[in-house]
């Protein structure tokens, strides 16, 4: 078997494995594995920034919010149904990656993570601005009624659990197909060096802005499909946590890998939940078990993986 | 082929070439020899567009290039070697390849070709290009820069820290290539390398350039050698 056929195996097997779990794991997991989905789908999108192309953004909030507040407002204030209501979800992260990118690609290093930040903190601070619509902080609820595609009610646990497994899959294949072709590997020629990638004959510009475009664009459909899925939209998911959580979850997983989004943030997910049942210093513990997977395994899980055994992992 | 004409460059404000000209024909190999600090690899790399130059032409067919950005230089048909082989060390062989081929859209049928110049890559096609030989990372450096069908190729200091049987194999690559036609700017400081392998010579001294000078009459005539590279 070709290191190519063994990725995809491997992908497609995890995937029928997730499709596999939603008829044997508990509600409670159920449920908890239904947003680890929706969220591996954010790391991904962020992933392909940071993993593949080496951008560091400390502002990705941002793109998760659009999408969440595209959706989430054309439902509230539009009466949109969910169908429309996702794709102007997916659209604002689309329009918001293509003209914050513009600009961002006028930066590099340092300034490209404090640019991302500000433009970030730009937008959670819209969002409170801007309350009588969005209602800030407090967020809303999107009514159950309001959560139908096509005939499914996705507040249904089990609509819910596959809507989200079929994000993923699309996240993962899109993913994988991205670094298997010639764009891929230019994106990673440019996370090594730019310049040589430059004087090969590539427009660096261009592929760092389609780069943005495709991880503004994932991100903002996890944000949608949040917004969807759980049935709420809140200032909270445009704050800079949830700027910093992709980049912990990425890390963790193993940047430029593409499973790595997924185990980084299902590791931190339960994590967080394990230990907050122990303790309500939960934050030192999981702080404590970072630190040592930080130091032991420097370049994350699958990460580890990938150098130690499987080589061929994309 | 390759024409430069009143070249001038430098590096904020501290300018490093001073209006050089020079010529390389197709098939033909040329070397830029001169002191540590002449402005050798500036000049490769303002040819390039890497370094913006001030004044002067490059000329490659005919087309002048030093007005383009550094990443359509290469779409006009130069290859660049840059000093320390500058590989993608997380790529593997086949994927550094690829990245060359794309350039320009060659094939598989092209790689076959570079392959046939390197047997050696084609047993290192699925390795990553960190874990190769420095021979072997020359070899794939220079492979993927014939990737993009160069009619001009510059090498800057090609058997820098390579063993004497992987410097023979490199000086017949690229002997190889002119006898296909191509025109090579070479930089090398080793002048026993350039000697047997170069048909003129340009010095560089403190950035500016002297006539070019057939490799065959510096052999005889070691004064210049000595008043130039200080040998």
């Amino acid at each position: 078997m070709t290191d190519l056929q063994k990725s995809w195996v491997l992908h497609l097997g995890i995937i029928a494995l997730l499709f596999v779990l939603q008829f044997i794991l508990p509600a409670y997991h159920h449920g908890s594995l239904a947003r680890v989905m929706v969220l591996t789908c954010y790391a991904m999108g962020y992933n392909i920034l940071f993993g593949y192309t080496g951008l560091l953004s400390l502002g990705h909030a941002l793109f998760f919010a659009a999408g969440m507040y595209g959706l989430s407002l054309s439902i509230a204030h539009l009466d949109w149904n969910a169908g429309p209501a996702l794709l102007a979800g997916l659209a604002a992260g689309f329009a918001m990656a293509l003209v914050i990118g513009m600009l961002l690609l006028r930066t590099a290093g340092v300034a490209f993570m404090i640019v991302t930040l500000m433009f970030a903190q730009a937008g959670y601070l819209t969002v409170l601005y801007f309350g009588e619509w969005t209602r800030g902080d407090e967020g809303f609820v999107i009514q159950q009624d309001l959560r139908r595609i096509a005939g499914y009610d996705l507040s249904d646990p089990t609509n819910r659990y596959f809507a989200a497994l079929l994000l993923m899959a699309a996240c993962i294949i899109i993913t994988l197909r991205v670094v298997q072709t010639g764009f891929g590997r230019v994106l990673v020629a440019i996370r090594e060096n730019e310049e040589r990638t430059r004087m090969l004959g590539y427009d660096i510009q261009r592929h760092k802005l389609a780069a943005i475009l495709l991880s503004g664009t994932m991100s903002a459909a996890a944000g949608a499909a949040y917004g969807l899925l759980f049935g709420y939209a809140g200032a909270t998911f445009a704050s800079v946590q949830y700027s910093i959580f992709p980049l912990l979850w990425v890390l963790l997983g193993g940047a430029g890998t593409v499973l790595g989004p997924f185990i980084g943030t299902l590791f931190m997910f339960y994590l967080i939940d394990l230990s907050s049942e122990l303790t309500t210093a939960y934050m030192l513990i999981a702080g404590l078990v970072l630190v040592a997977l930080t130091l032991f395994a420097p370049q994350g899980l699958v990460g580890e993986l990938r150098r130690r055994t499987m080589r061929w992992l994309p | 082929m390759l024409k430069v004409t009143g070249l001038s460059s430098g590096y904020q404000g501290a300018q490093v070439l001073h209006e050089i000209s020079f010529s390389v024909e197709a098939g033909e190999i040329v070397c830029l020899l001169g002191r540590n600090g002449a402005g050798k690899s500036t000049c490769l790399k303002t040819i390039m567009g890497l370094i913006r130059a001030s004044s002067g032409r490059v000329e490659c067919n005919g087309v002048e290039v030093s007005r383009l950005p550094a990443n359509e230089v290469p779409r006009h048909g130069i290859g660049y070697i840059p000093q320390g082989r500058r590989l993608f060390s997380e790529l593997t062989v086949a994927e550094n390849l690829e990245i060359g081929l794309m350039v320009n859209r060659k094939d598989h049928a092209f790689r076959e070709q570079v392959l046939e110049m390197f047997p050696r890559l084609r047993e290192r096609l699925n390795q990553r290009a960190d874990t190769l030989s420095g021979g072997e990372q020359q070899m794939l450096a220079t492979g993927r820069a014939l990737c993009i069908n160069p009619s001009v190729l510059l090498l800057d200091e090609p058997t820098e820290g390579l063993q004497p049987s992987m410097i023979e194999q490199i000086r017949q690559a690229v002997t190889a290539m002119r006898d296909r036609g191509v025109a090579i700017l070479l930089v090398e400081q080793r002048v026993d390398a350039v000697l047997s392998i170069a048909d003129r010579v340009v010095f560089l001294e403190n950035g500016r350039s002297h006539q070019p000078i057939k490799a065959t009459a510096l052999r005889d005539n070691p004064d210049l050698l000595h008043r130039f590279v200080g040998v």
